[in-house]
């Protein structure tokens, strides 16, 4: 890797990190979407980019009630006044999940994740046992809902062993279940309007979701090689015929991020 | 506040202090730690750094919730030093790297092990867990008088085996399985808002949460207000009440007492104070450090505003954006 973990890539003319790679990548898939429900965190910084570049119209929707953020800054947590301010609607929780999102109208869901398996099935409750747990995660939030609900679900988040894995330790959100078959059988039976993941975006590439309903490697991130990936997860990833290499973030994009987005490195650092 | 928490937040209560992220009446869990109450049962969507204190302070025996983090920060360390089975730190190293709030998932931070809170605080806090739909659905019951509520969250998931009251039942005109969740109907719910009249009749701009089905559902309600205005000023905007008067106990007055979060138009967000909650919470004789200098050590909201300062009161005090206006036309 040219990319050194924890700083910027070194001999590349405007340097970038590995974070903000996957957040320009994660901000280009966005493209030609029309109604994004926006996740705690990565999600968070990723679509308000996208919003700024390639999805000047995408409509914000956040799960704390709010339908057509205007955000004027990056906000910290995702129930900040500045979604307010400026947005077309300001719904009760209830309008939100029930009208909007179990209605069907979003058509991408925006989430990160703690651990996820191959199948696109996302942890966010416990690493360890339930009862006892090693590591009390957040839990699901709206997450669990978001995964069935929105027309396709983007995920973006950072590759290592123990968050890419055989097998997650709670299934918080429904991915593709034990494949394609069986998911889209559940869909079908169950009326879901969601069709399930269809992106993963990390630090090292961009997996999209093949006929098995199974993750395939399609990009590379600059710099980043098939081994790095393979030590950065738990099962042997299929990769497609040909895989491309990301582009490179654009001065633009880099500026938003670092000058507008996140001056203070929050996101980005590392 | 302190003759409505004495009156009408008792031991052993559900309490539910609803806000999502909007208007969290952090001067009512204060007042609530003060007057040391316990056994409580605390329901909230996102327990926020308001139950992390109370949970510190020992008032609490357990947590009803959706989202369990410092939003926008990490975790929530002294419920997670209360719920975590292992006491030394553990070495997910990944993991915690995943879970921080720049890596999207949901911030969770790992912490050293800690030597407990105190005999109250320290006790395992038993969790009762849904998602945020599950968690509305559950007051939106709780307030129409329903058995239940409808959704088609949790199918395939884990949640149903972590939380049993998460049941599955079949639709009665189809073959659909959806999961239904039970009502909640706190013994009192605790309400922040920008203004209220003297009746208790309240109104809201901004995000809504859930607190018209959490206060409708409670058998108590305390609405805290910014600001006590004439009836005739609710009665210019009746679109904008949230909650009427009729299923109020008590109206307090308590300005800034939603600090550290925030009231839409009145005062920001101070992120810097949730940011500082981390370090400070990461340790139990720092937490109750803090717990004793900010909350018992002050005799009420006022004090803790003048403890503040006027300069970070001041840093907080947004911009105007004003609203149109709408005419409701006179009818006689």
């Amino acid at each position: 890797m040219t990319t050194p973990a924890g700083g910027r890539a070194e001999g590349v003319q405007g340097g970038f990190t590995k974070n903000e790679m996957m957040i320009v990548a994660a901000a280009r898939e966005l493209a030609g979407q029309r109604v994004c429900f926006v996740g705690v965190g990565l999600p968070n910084i990723a679509v308000n980019l996208a919003k700024r570049t390639v999805a000047p119209d995408l409509e914000l929707v956040y799960e704390a009630g709010v339908f057509g953020a205007r955000p004027a800054r990056l906000p910290l947590s995702i129930g900040d006044p500045t979604i307010v301010t400026g947005a077309t609607a300001a719904t009760s929780m209830y309008e939100l999940f029930a009208l909007y999102l179990q209605g069907g109208l979003i058509d991408v869901g925006f989430l990160g994740a703690a651990q996820i398996d191959r199948f696109g099935n996302i942890n966010t409750t416990v690493i360890g046992d339930y009862e006892a747990p090693r590591t009390r995660l957040p839990g699901s939030g709206g997450a669990c809902e978001i995964a069935i609900n929105a027309r396709q679900v983007f995920v973006i988040m950072r590759q290592a062993t123990r968050s890419f894995v055989e097998r997650i330790d709670f299934r918080t959100s429904a991915g593709n279940l034990g494949g394609a078959e069986t998911a889209e059988r559940i869909r079908r039976e169950q009326g879901w309007l969601g069709r399930g993941p269809s992106v993963v975006v990390t630090d090292l590439g961009i997996y999209h979701f093949d006929a098995s309903g199974e993750m395939r490697l399609d990009w590379l991130h600059p710099g980043v090689t098939l081994d790095d990936v393979h030590a950065a997860m738990a099962w042997e990833p299929k990769v497609a015929e040909s895989v491309g290499t990301t582009a490179q973030p654009t001065a633009e994009e880099l500026r938003l991020i670092r000058e507008e987005l996140d001056p203070t490195g929050a996101y980005t650092k590392g | 506040m302190r003759d409505a928490v004495a009156e009408l937040v008792r031991d052993g209560d559900t309490v539910a202090i609803e806000g999502f992220t909007h208007l969290i009446c952090f001067a009512a869990g204060h007042e609530i730690i003060r007057q040391r109450r316990r056994d409580l049962t605390l329901a909230r969507l996102t327990p926020d750094v308001i139950y992390d204190q109370m949970v510190a302070a020992g008032v609490a025996r357990k947590l009803i919730f959706s989202w369990l983090g410092n939003p926008g920060v990490g975790g929530l360390n002294a419920i997670r030093r209360r719920v975590e089975g292992a006491r030394e730190r553990s070495d997910d190293g990944d993991v915690q790297a995943a879970t921080e709030p720049g890596n999207g998932a949901d911030g969770s931070t790992e912490q050293e092990g800690s030597t407990g809170d105190g005999s109250a605080a320290s006790s395992p806090l038993e969790l009762e867990e849904y998602s945020h739909f599950g968690m509305v659905g559950r007051y939106l019951a709780g307030a129409s008088n329903l058995p239940f509520f409808p959704l088609r969250s949790y199918f395939e998931t884990d949640l149903p085996r972590a939380n049993p009251l998460i049941r599955e039942i079949r639709s009665p005109y189809g073959d659909e399985v959806v999961y239904a969740v039970p009502p909640l109907k706190p013994d009192v719910t605790i309400i922040h808002a920008q203004r209220a009249d003297a009746n208790g009749s309240t109104q809201i701009w901004g995000l809504l949460g859930c607190q018209k089905e959490a206060a409708f559902a409670a058998d108590r309600v305390i609405v805290v207000v910014e600001e006590l205005v004439d009836e005739a000023v609710i009665r210019a905007d009746p679109n904008r009440t949230v909650v009427p008067g009729l299923i109020v106990d008590a109206v307090v007055v308590e300005p800034f007492g939603a600090h550290p979060s925030y009231v839409q138009g009145a005062y920001d967000r101070d992120n810097m104070f949730y940011r500082d909650w981390d370090p400070i919470s990461r340790d139990a004789g720092s937490t109750e450090a803090w717990l004793r200098e900010w909350v018992n050590g002050v005799s009420g909201r006022a004090e803790y505003v003048e403890k503040l300062g006027a300069e970070r009161v001041e840093s907080l005090r947004p911009g105007r954006a004003p609203s149109g206006q709408v005419d409701y036309g006179d009818y006689r």
